[in-house]
């Protein structure tokens, strides 16, 4: 469905990505694990198309998106749900909902998202930042479920979550899998990758170092642990 | 203090203010979604004076038909600066987009200057708007009165267009975070266009509003962009509400100073600049940080 190969970007000088190539299957949720500077998220940022010092091919579906911008890429059916969550201050929660265009059949439409996430209806005409962290980041995700995107990138959702939220965000991630959405997840919580995944890329300093499919994770969570520097 | 000359005075304030309102405006949508301070503002203006009265001059064409004419072809000429010499500049230090529109500003003064002379042309008010009516203790004339009416018209049904179309959505996200609404499929640099084409429309419009009211001259432009500059920094810069509250509200004030000592006109406006740098520094309406 969405599969990278030899991708090598750099940030100036600096190299930032070495020959990183992966595979995300339809209907699968890969993550991508390793430490802070790994290139996890400059590895979204290539796929996306919004870091553009990069070489390698990226394709969608059999589709090559090299030479394609960012809004070319999305259009192509590729959601992004930012690290930071990329609510916006200026636009309302329904807004922020309906910016991006619809780009493929969505199973989400408005009223499922409303339905599944109450407080998202009862603060819609509120601005987007006005929700709390959780729910700003249910909003995030449900952007991207409701465009109809068919591979959806999420950089680090459960970063700065409480554990409730983790747990609520793991439900979402799992009814999305099931409604058949492909996912690729950005994740240092070696926890919360194990229980959506279904396998594991470990990166590190810029390149795939390991592979593991999510079986065999519990076996090598040591080794992950120390790569992950926890 | 004679109160005939106080309401005349308020009402001029509403007309300048009406005029600060429809440049700044424009300035702060352009700056808003291109982070482009657009030095040729002034000269914008400029040309829909010019419009106005070549269109009538050459071909007859009055004050109504030019009225919505002359805004749209000097935003067709907006679109084509945009397509062949803004966009190459959008990567660079912002330093870049000063030295051209600066340059643009000089570049339109001096033509005209070169083709009309500096003296200026006249230009007919309306028949439909050349009676005065009597407010009150004063008589005032109407074409100032439709002046400020317009005025509140286009900035409210610009205010509609940038917070409750898809339009206007697209521009909050854009101007809020360009990188992300690309990534969410939006082709942003397709409505860059579009919004320039309207905030120089707008400056074009005043311009047109303004030529039976001032002389049609070359610089009548670059007197009152410093001051709407001005206005932008009080209101805000990128904060719509912020530009049409602020050009009204200087405007009256300073017209009510000019009451006190015609020498405080200015003198305000730059008075209460300074003050709002001071305390806050972002403007009075900025809801975010200053740019």
């Amino acid at each position: 469905m969405l599969e990278a190969r030899h991708v090598t970007a750099h940030y100036g000088q600096a190299q930032a990505l070495r020959d990183v190539s992966f595979e995300v299957k339809e209907g699968e949720l890969i993550t991508l694990v390793g430490r802070n500077g790994a290139g996890k998220s400059t590895t979204l940022r290539c796929v996306m198309g919004l870091h553009r010092q990069m070489s390698g091919t990226v394709r969608l579906g059999g589709r090559d998106l090299s030479g394609l911008a960012a809004h070319e890429r999305a259009r192509a059916g590729l959601g992004y749900v930012p690290d930071d969550r990329g609510i916006y201050a200026s636009l309302t929660v329904e807004e922020n909902l309906l910016l991006p265009p619809q780009v493929g059949p969505t199973r989400w439409p408005l009223e499922r998202v409303f339905k599944a996430f109450p407080v998202l209806k009862e603060r819609r005409r509120h601005p987007g930042t006005k929700l709390s962290g959780g729910e700003q980041q249910a909003l995030s995700i449900a952007r991207a479920l409701r465009m109809g995107a068919s591979v959806v990138l999420l950089d680090e959702p459960t970063e700065g979550l409480a554990p409730v939220l983790v747990q609520q965000l793991r439900d979402i991630l799992l009814e999305a899998k099931r409604d058949g959405l492909t996912m690729l997840l950005v994740e240092q919580n070696l926890r919360f990758a194990m229980a959506v995944a279904d396998r594991h890329y470990l990166l590190a300093e810029g390149t795939v170092v390991q592979t593991f499919a999510n079986a065999e994770i519990a076996a090598h969570e040591h080794e992950l642990l120390r790569h992950l520097g926890v | 203090m004679d109160l005939g000359y106080v309401s005349i005075q308020l009402f001029n304030g509403l007309v300048n203010g009406a005029f600060y309102a429809l440049l700044s405006l424009g300035l702060a949508i352009i700056f808003g979604v291109l982070r482009v301070v657009n030095f040729a503002h002034g000269a914008v203006y400029m040309l829909g004076a010019f419009a106005a009265y070549l269109l009538l001059q050459q071909f007859d064409i009055g004050f109504w038909p030019a009225l919505v004419l002359a805004p749209i072809g000097v935003a067709l000429l907006g679109v084509v600066v945009e397509r062949l010499l803004l966009r190459r500049l959008y990567g660079l230090d912002p330093l870049y987009n000063f030295l051209l529109t600066f340059g643009l500003a000089l570049f339109l003064q001096d033509a005209m200057r070169l083709r009309f002379g500096i003296q200026g042309q006249p230009y007919p008010t309306p028949d439909e708007l050349s009676a005065s009516v009597s407010l009150g203790p004063v008589s005032y004339p109407v074409y100032r009165l439709f002046v400020i009416a317009f005025s509140l018209l286009i900035c409210v049904a610009t205010w509609y267009l940038i917070e409750r179309t898809r339009l206007g959505m697209v521009v909050r996200a854009a101007t809020e975070r360009a990188e992300l609404t690309r990534a969410l499929g939006i082709d942003v640099d397709r409505w860059v266009t579009a919004v320039f084409a309207i905030g120089i429309g707008l400056a074009a419009l005043a311009g047109v509003l303004a030529a039976p009211m001032r002389n049609v001259a070359p610089l009548m432009g670059s007197e009152l962009i410093i001051l709407t500059f001005a206005v932008v920094v009080i209101g805000g810069l990128g904060s719509i509400v912020g530009a049409v509250t602020a050009g009204f509200l200087i405007g009256v004030l300073a017209s009510l100073g000019a009451v006190f000592n015609p020498a405080f006109e200015n003198v305000i406006v730059f008075a209460l600049m300074a003050v709002v740098l001071l305390v806050r520094p972002a403007g009075l309406f900025s809801s975010r940080e200053a740019a």
